[in-house]
C-alpha cells in the first residue's frame, strides 16, 4: 500500500503545495489503490460506481500547474475527492444508484460540484449509495452493495456507504456526501471516519438530486476533523441557485477545528442525551461512548445530562417527512424527457409507460417509501400523518432550543450498533429504520451534526462514531469539540483494514 | 365517446324562471415577465420548439426553483387593483399530478396561503350600471408545456398515436384570479360573465402586466357553472368549462351551460360534477376526460422556496404606483375632452383611447388628437391591414405634427405627406419635413412674386378678377400652388391674390 | 393496526403510477401497513403544535427578472429517451388534461 493513500488531505495538501509530491502522483496512488481493493463489484468495497481517471489526471496536472506557478486554488488544491453519485456532473453519468437512471449524463455541474473544481480539487468518480439515498446499508444501490473495509461481510452505512468506504480504504482522502437522517454521519461511524452535516441551508443543494428537500444536506467525509473542515469551507455559503441557502457568512469551522485540536475545552458545557441509550443500543456501543464522555470531561468540558423527550417522535416524524416529499421529487422519473423508458411499443399510452417504467427502474424501497408518501398526503390522512409530523418537527426544534439554552453542544452515539451483516436487515424495512434513530433528529431540526470516530466497540472490534451536535450556524462549536477529543482519542481507529490487505494480495 | 345533451334546450329567460344562476369565474393570466416563474429562460411567445428551457424549467434532477420578484410585485398589484388584502406570510405548495406536459409532475402553485386574497372588482355593465364581482383570492403558479398530438385524423388527441413536447411555455409566471361564487345576477349571469372578464382584461392592461391576449393563451377562463332552484339555498353540482379563448365565448359558455343544466334538472336527472371542454364554432360545451380529482392531488408545502412576508413598505409604494383603473380614466378623459358618449366609444373600439390620450399628454390639443387618430391614421392601419397600436408611429409623433401644423409649418395635407413619410421609416417629422422639403412657403414677398408672376401669365383672369369676379382668383390659386409645389398656404395665396387685384 | 389495505396500496400504486405486480401488492401491504402503524404514533401530538414544514429562517429571497442562457437544444434533446422536430417525442396521451 503506498504511503500516500494514508495519509490526511491537509497533509498531502501540504506536500503538494510544497512540491514534495505532485497532485498527479497523489492521485495515481489513489486510482491504484481503487484499482487494487474496489473490484470486484460482487466482493470487494465497491465504493465507486463511476471512476474518472483521465478527467482525474487532467485536473491533477492542472492542479500541478498552478502549484508550479505559486497560485493553488485553494488550501486543498490537488487533493482528489469522490463524489456521491447524487450529485449532477457534466464529465461523468449520474445516477443516483438507481435503474431509471442508468447512464444519465446531466447537462450541469451541482455547485459543489463546480467549486470543488474551482478550489483544484481533483474529482476521482463518483461513489454508490442506496438507491436516492434511500436506506441505511448501501444494499439498496441498483448497482449491488459497498462493503465496510473493516469487514467486507458487513455494510459501511448508508446512504452513502460509497463515500465513507472509499474514504475509510484509502481510496480517496475526502468524499461528498448527502445527509438526509443521517447518510453521512451513520456510515462514518460503521467505518471509522469522519462525517459531517452542516446546518441545513449553508451548503447549496443545487446539483443534488434531491430525496427529502427540507431535510438533505451536502457536507463533507473525510479521515480527520480538519480535513472535513477545510471541506466544509470548499462546499459552503450562500448559492443564488438555491432560494433555501443562508445568507449568514459561514462558521468559521477550519479554525475551530485549529483551536480545538489544542485539546482544550474549558468552559464547553456539553450535555449527553439521555433518551439515547438502553435499550436496542449495542454495549460495546455504549461503552465506547462512555469513554468518549470521560475523556471530554478530561478535556476540560463540563458533561451534563439533558432530557430531549419529543426526539422519540423524531423517526416516526421522518418516515412521514421524507417519504412524503420524496413522493413528490420522484414524480419526475417518468421516461418523458431522460432516463429509462419501457414499453413504448407503440400500443401503451404516455401514462401506461410512466407506470411501466417506474415499476421497472425503482428499487423495492423506492416504491414503498413513494407509496408511504402518498399515503401520507393524501386528504384522507394528511391531518393524521404528514400533518402530525410536521407537529413532530415544532416539538424537536423546541427540544433543540431548551437543550441548547443550557448546553453548547449535544452528544450522543451516532448510531445504536456497529456495522451490521450485509443482508441482516434486508427483508425488515422497520430493523433497517433504527439505524438513523440519533441522526434524523438533526435533520428534522436543521442544526449541525457530525460523528467522529470514538475507538472501537469492545464486543466486535468494529468502528464507533460519536456525534456532536451543535446549533444552528454554530457548526464550529461542534468541529472544536470534536478535534479535540480527536487528538485525546489518539490513532485508536484510524484506518487498519486487514481484509483489503488480503483483497490486495489476490490481485 | 361520451354521450352528451349537445343542444341547450332553455333559453336564459326560461332557466331563470326557475333557477338562480351560480357563477364562479377562474382566469388564468400569464405575466409579461422577462423571464420565467422559477429561471432565468426568457418568458417569450412564438419561439423555435424547446429553445427556453433550462435544468429548473425541464425539471432535471438536482434543480431548484428560484422565485422571480416581478412576477412576485406583478401579483401584489393585481392584488392591489382588485381591492385584495394581501397576505402577512404566504408561501408555495406543490400540486402533485402526473401529466406529460409538466416537467417535474407537481406544479408549484399556492394552496391554503395565497398572496392576495378578499378582493372585488366593480365591472361596468352594458347599461351603465356596475355589477360588484367579489374575488377570492388571486395566486401565483407556473404554466405547463405544449405538446403536439401526431397521427390521427384530427390532430387532436383522440387518435393521436404519439406526441411532441415543447417546452418553452413550462414555468411561464401565471396568476390565477378567482371569484367568489357570482350569484343574483339572473338572466343577467352571461353579461356579468363577459363584463367581468372584460373589465379584468383592461386591468391588467392597465397594470401592464400580461398581454392579456385570450386568442394566444395569455389569458384565459374558466367558467364554473351550477344552478339553484328558486327558493332554495344549496348550491347545484357545478360543472367547470375550459377552453373559453374570447371575451364572447365566456358569455355564450355560460349561456350553454345554464340551458344544458336546466334541461338535465327538468327532465329529472342530476348534473354530473366534471370539467367541459367549450367548442368555439358551435358555442356548445362536450364532458372532458376525468383526470386525479381534487383529493389526490396532494398538495403539501414546497420545501424549496421560503415563504413570503411582503413588507407594509414594499406593498404601499406598490400601491402608490398603480395606475387609474380603465374606466376611471375614461370617465376622466371623457369630460376633459367634452366628448359624447358615441365619441368616446368609437375611440375605445378602434383601440385608439390610450393613442390619443398619449398624443395628448406629448403636447396636442384633445380634438386634433383625436381627428389624426381616427380618420387619416386609421384610414392608413386599414388600407395597411393592422391595427392602430401596430401602426409604425407614436403619438409623440402625431403630436409634433399637430404642433407643426399649428404654427403654420405645415398645411394639413403636408402634414399628411410627413406623416406618410413617417410611416415609411423616413425618420422623425422633422427630419421627414427637411428630407422632402415639406414645409409651407411662408416667406410674403416670394408668395407676394410669385403671385405677380401667375398674374401676369393669365392677364384676361386677372382682368375678370379685378372687375369684381372674385371667383376667377382660385385658377390663380391653383397656378401658384402649383408653382410651389404645394407647400404655400392657400388662403393666404388667395388673400394676396384679391389683395393684388384691388 | 392502521389498517392499508391490499386495495389501499392497489390505489396508491395507481397514484404513483408504479405498475406493481400482484407479489409486490402481496408483500408491500404488509410492510407498508406496519411502517404506517409505526409512524402514527406521531398522532398522539396534541393539535394545537404549530406545524414545521422547513427550517430556512429567511423570507423574501427572489431573484431579478433578467435572462439567463438557457440549454442548447441538441443538449436537452440529447439525453431524451426519443425526440422529433426540435421535441420530445412521447407515447399517445390519454385524455386532455383540462
Ligand atoms: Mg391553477
Ligand atoms: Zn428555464
Amino acid at each position: 500500500m503506498n504511503e500516500l493513500v494514508s495519509l490526511d488531505a491537509a497533509e498531502l495538501a501540504r506536500r503538494i503545495h510544497a512540491r514534495e509530491v505532485s497532485s498527479v502522483e497523489v492521485t495515481r496512488a489513489h486510482l491504484e489503490r481503487i484499482e487494487a481493493v474496489d473490484g470486484p463489484a460482487e466482493s470487494g468495497v465497491h465504493a465507486f460506481l463511476h471512476l474518472d481517471a483521465e478527467g482525474a489526471l487532467a485536473a491533477a496536472e492542472a492542479a500541478d500547474r498552478a502549484v508550479a506557478g505559486g497560485a493553488p486554488a485553494s488550501p486543498l488544491a490537488g487533493v482528489p475527492i469522490a463524489l456521491k453519485d447524487n450529485l449532477t456532473t457534466t464529465d461523468m453519468p449520474t445516477t443516483a444508484a438507481s435503474r431509471i437512471l442508468e447512464g444519465w449524463r446531466p447537462p450541469y455541474d451541482a455547485t459543489v460540484v463546480a467549486r470543488l473544481r474551482a478550489a483544484g480539487l481533483v474529482p476521482l468518480g463518483k461513489t454508490n449509495l442506496d438507491e436516492f439515498a434511500m436506506g441505511s446499508s448501501t444494499e439498496n444501490s441498483a448497482f449491488g452493495p459497498s462493503r465496510n473495509p473493516w469487514d467486507l461481510t458487513r455494510i459501511p452505512g448508508g446512504s452513502g456507504g460509497g463515500s465513507s468506504s472509499a474514504v475509510a480504504a484509502g481510496e480517496s482522502p475526502l468524499a461528498l456526501g448527502s445527509d438526509t437522517g443521517g447518510s453521512i454521519r451513520q456510515p462514518g461511524a460503521v467505518t471509522g471516519t469522519v462525517g459531517v452535516k452542516p446546518t441545513y441551508g449553508t451548503v447549496s443543494r443545487y446539483g443534488l438530486i434531491a430525496f427529502s428537500s427540507s431535510l438533505d444536506q451536502i457536507g463533507p467525509c473525510a479521515r480527520s476533523v480538519l480535513d472535513a473542515a477545510l471541506l466544509h469551507e470548499v462546499i459552503g455559503g450562500q448559492d443564488r441557485n438555491d432560494q433555501t441557502s443562508v445568507s449568514a457568512p459561514l462558521p468559521p469551522v477550519v479554525e475551530a477545528a485549529q483551536a480545538g485540536a489544542r485539546g482544550d475545552l474549558a468552559g464547553v458545557r456539553i450535555g449527553v442525551v439521555t433518551e439515547f441509550s438502553g435499550e436496542g443500543y449495542q454495549p460495546g456501543v455504549l461503552g465506547a461512548f462512555t469513554d468518549a464522555v470521560r475523556t471530554l470531561g478530561e478535556l476540560g468540558a463540563e458533561v451534563v445530562e439533558v432530557s430531549c423527550p419529543s426526539f422519540g417522535y423524531a423517526l416516526p416524524a421522518y418516515y412521514l417527512i421524507a417519504p412524503s416529499e420524496a413522493s413528490s421529487n420522484l414524480a419526475r422519473f417518468d421516461a418523458m424527457r431522460y432516463g429509462l423508458r419501457v414499453g413504448d411499443d407503440g400500443e401503451h399510452a404516455a401514462d401506461e409507460v410512466m407506470s411501466l417504467t417506474r415499476e421497472a427502474g425503482f428499487g423495492a424501497e423506492v416504491k414503498r417509501r413513494i407509496m408511504i408518501g402518498t399515503h401520507a398526503l393524501s386528504a384522507g390522512s394528511y391531518d393524521a400523518l404528514y400533518g402530525k409530523a410536521q407537529k413532530a418537527r415544532t416539538l424537536i426544534v423546541r427540544d433543540f432550543t431548551a437543550a441548547f439554552a443550557t448546553c453548547d453542544v449535544l452528544i450522543s452515539p451516532t448510531t445504536p450498533t456497529t456495522a451490521f451483516a450485509i443482508g441482516e436487515r434486508a427483508d425488515d424495512p422497520l430493523a433497517m429504520y433504527l439505524a438513523d434513530l440519533c441522526t434524523i433528529p438533526s435533520n428534522l431540526a436543521g442544526n449541525a451534526a457530525l460523528s467522529v470516530p470514538c475507538g472501537l466497540s469492545a464486543d466486535d472490534g468494529l468502528p464507533v462514531g460519536l456525534q456532536i451536535m451543535a446549533p444552528a450556524l454554530a457548526d464550529d462549536r461542534a468541529y472544536r469539540v470534536a478535534a479535540a477529543y480527536e487528538v485525546a482519542r489518539g490513532p485508536g481507529a484510524g484506518p487498519r483494514i486487514p481484509e483489503l490487505r488480503a483483497l490486495e494480495a489476490t490481485r | 365517446m361520451t354521450a352528451t345533451i349537445d343542444a341547450a334546450p332553455y333559453t336564459v329567460e326560461e332557466v331563470c324562471e326557475r333557477f338562480d344562476p351560480v357563477m364562479g369565474l377562474e382566469v388564468h393570466v400569464e405575466l409579461n415577465t422577462a423571464t420565467k416563474m422559477f429561471c432565468g429562460c426568457a418568458n417569450a411567445f412564438g419561439a423555435e420548439p424547446n429553445t427556453n428551457i433550462c435544468p429548473v424549467c425541464l425539471g432535471l434532477p438536482g434543480s431548484l426553483p428560484r422565485l422571480n420578484g416581478t412576477a412576485v410585485e406583478s401579483a401584489i398589484r393585481i392584488g392591489l387593483a382588485l381591492n385584495c388584502r394581501v397576505r402577512e406570510r404566504s408561501g408555495f405548495a406543490r400540486k402533485n399530478y402526473f401529466y406529460p406536459d409538466m416537467p417535474k409532475n407537481f406544479q408549484i402553485s399556492q394552496y391554503e396561503d395565497p398572496i392576495v386574497f378578499d378582493g372585488y372588482l366593480d365591472v361596468p355593465l352594458d347599461d351603465g350600471t356596475t355589477w360588484r364581482v367579489e374575488i377570492e383570492r388571486a395566486h401565483m403558479e407556473e404554466d405547463t408545456g405544449k405538446s403536439l398530438h401526431i397521427g390521427g385524423a384530427t390532430g387532436r388527441i383522440h387518435g393521436a398515436d404519439h406526441s411532441l413536447l415543447d417546452y418553452n411555455r413550462a414555468g411561464v409566471p401565471l396568476i390565477e384570479i378567482v371569484t367568489k361564487p357570482i350569484v343574483g345576477a339572473g338572466v343577467r349571469a352571461p353579461e356579468v360573465a363577459r363584463a367581468y372578464v372584460t373589465a379584468l382584461r383592461d386591468v391588467l392592461r392597465g397594470l401592464g402586466v400580461s398581454d392579456v391576449r385570450m386568442d394566444q393563451g395569455s389569458m384565459r377562463c374558466d367558467a364554473n357553472v351550477s344552478l339553484k332552484p328558486k327558493g332554495t339555498d344549496a348550491f347545484g353540482t357545478r360543472t367547470e368549462t375550459k377552453n373559453v379563448n374570447s371575451l364572447r365565448s365566456v358569455e355564450r359558455a355560460v349561456r350553454y351551460e345554464m340551458g344544458r343544466h336546466a334541461g338535465v334538472l327538468l327532465c329529472g336527472g342530476t348534473v354530473t360534477q366534471e370539467t367541459r371542454h367549450f367548442d368555439e364554432q358551435s358555442g356548445t360545451t362536450s364532458a372532458g376526460r376525468p383526470k386525479e380529482t381534487f383529493a389526490d392531488y396532494r398538495f403539501f408545502p414546497e420545501p424549496d422556496l421560503p415563504p413570503l412576508e411582503p413588507s407594509r413598505e414594499w406593498v404601499e409604494t406598490l400601491r402608490a404606483g398603480l395606475p387609474e383603473r380603465p374606466w376611471e380614466r375614461r370617465a376622466r378623459i371623457q369630460a376633459e375632452w367634452g366628448l359624447s358618449d358615441e365619441e368616446l366609444r368609437d375611440l375605445v373600439n378602434a383601440d385608439a383611447l390610450d393613442l390619443v390620450a398619449d398624443t395628448v399628454d406629448a403636447g396636442a390639443p384633445p380634438e386634433a388628437a383625436r381627428s389624426w387618430w381616427v380618420s387619416y391614421l386609421a384610414q392608413q392601419a386599414n388600407a395597411a391591414g393592422v391595427t392602430l397600436p401596430e401602426l409604425a408611429i407614436t403619438p409623440p409623433q402625431v403630436a409634433r405634427v399637430v404642433a407643426l401644423v399649428a404654427e403654420g409649418t405645415l398645411t394639413n395635407k403636408l402634414a399628411r405627406q410627413v406623416v406618410d413619410g413617417v410611416l415609411a421609416g423616413e425618420g422623425e417629422p422633422d427630419e421627414v419635413v427637411a428630407g422632402r422639403g415639406l414645409a409651407v412657403v411662408s416667406d410674403e414677398s416670394a408668395l407676394t412674386t410669385a403671385v405677380d408672376e401667375a398674374l401676369a401669365a393669365q392677364p384676361g383672369i386677372a382682368e375678370k378678377i379685378r372687375a369684381g369676379k372674385t371667383k376667377a382668383a382660385g385658377a390663380i390659386v391653383g397656378a401658384v400652388m402649383k408653382a410651389t409645389r404645394g407647400q404655400a398656404d392657400a388662403a393666404r395665396v388667395q388673400e394676396l391674390v384679391l389683395e393684388r387685384c384691388r | 393496526m392502521s389498517d392499508i389495505t391490499r386495495d389501499d396500496v392497489a390505489h396508491l400504486a395507481r397514484l404513483a403510477r408504479l405498475a406493481v405486480s400482484d407479489a409486490e401488492l402481496d408483500m408491500f401491504s404488509g410492510q407498508i401497513d406496519a411502517i404506517v402503524d409505526t409512524v402514527s404514533r406521531v398522532g398522539e401530538i396534541p393539535d394545537d403544535v404549530p406545524p414545521t414544514a422547513q427550517v430556512v429562517p429567511q423570507t423574501n429571497v427572489l431573484r431579478p427578472d433578467t435572462t439567463e442562457p438557457s440549454l442548447r437544444r441538441d443538449v436537452a434533446l440529447a439525453e431524451a429517451p426519443a425526440a422529433e422536430e426540435g421535441r420530445f417525442r412521447v407515447p399517445r396521451i390519454l385524455g386532455e388534461e383540462l
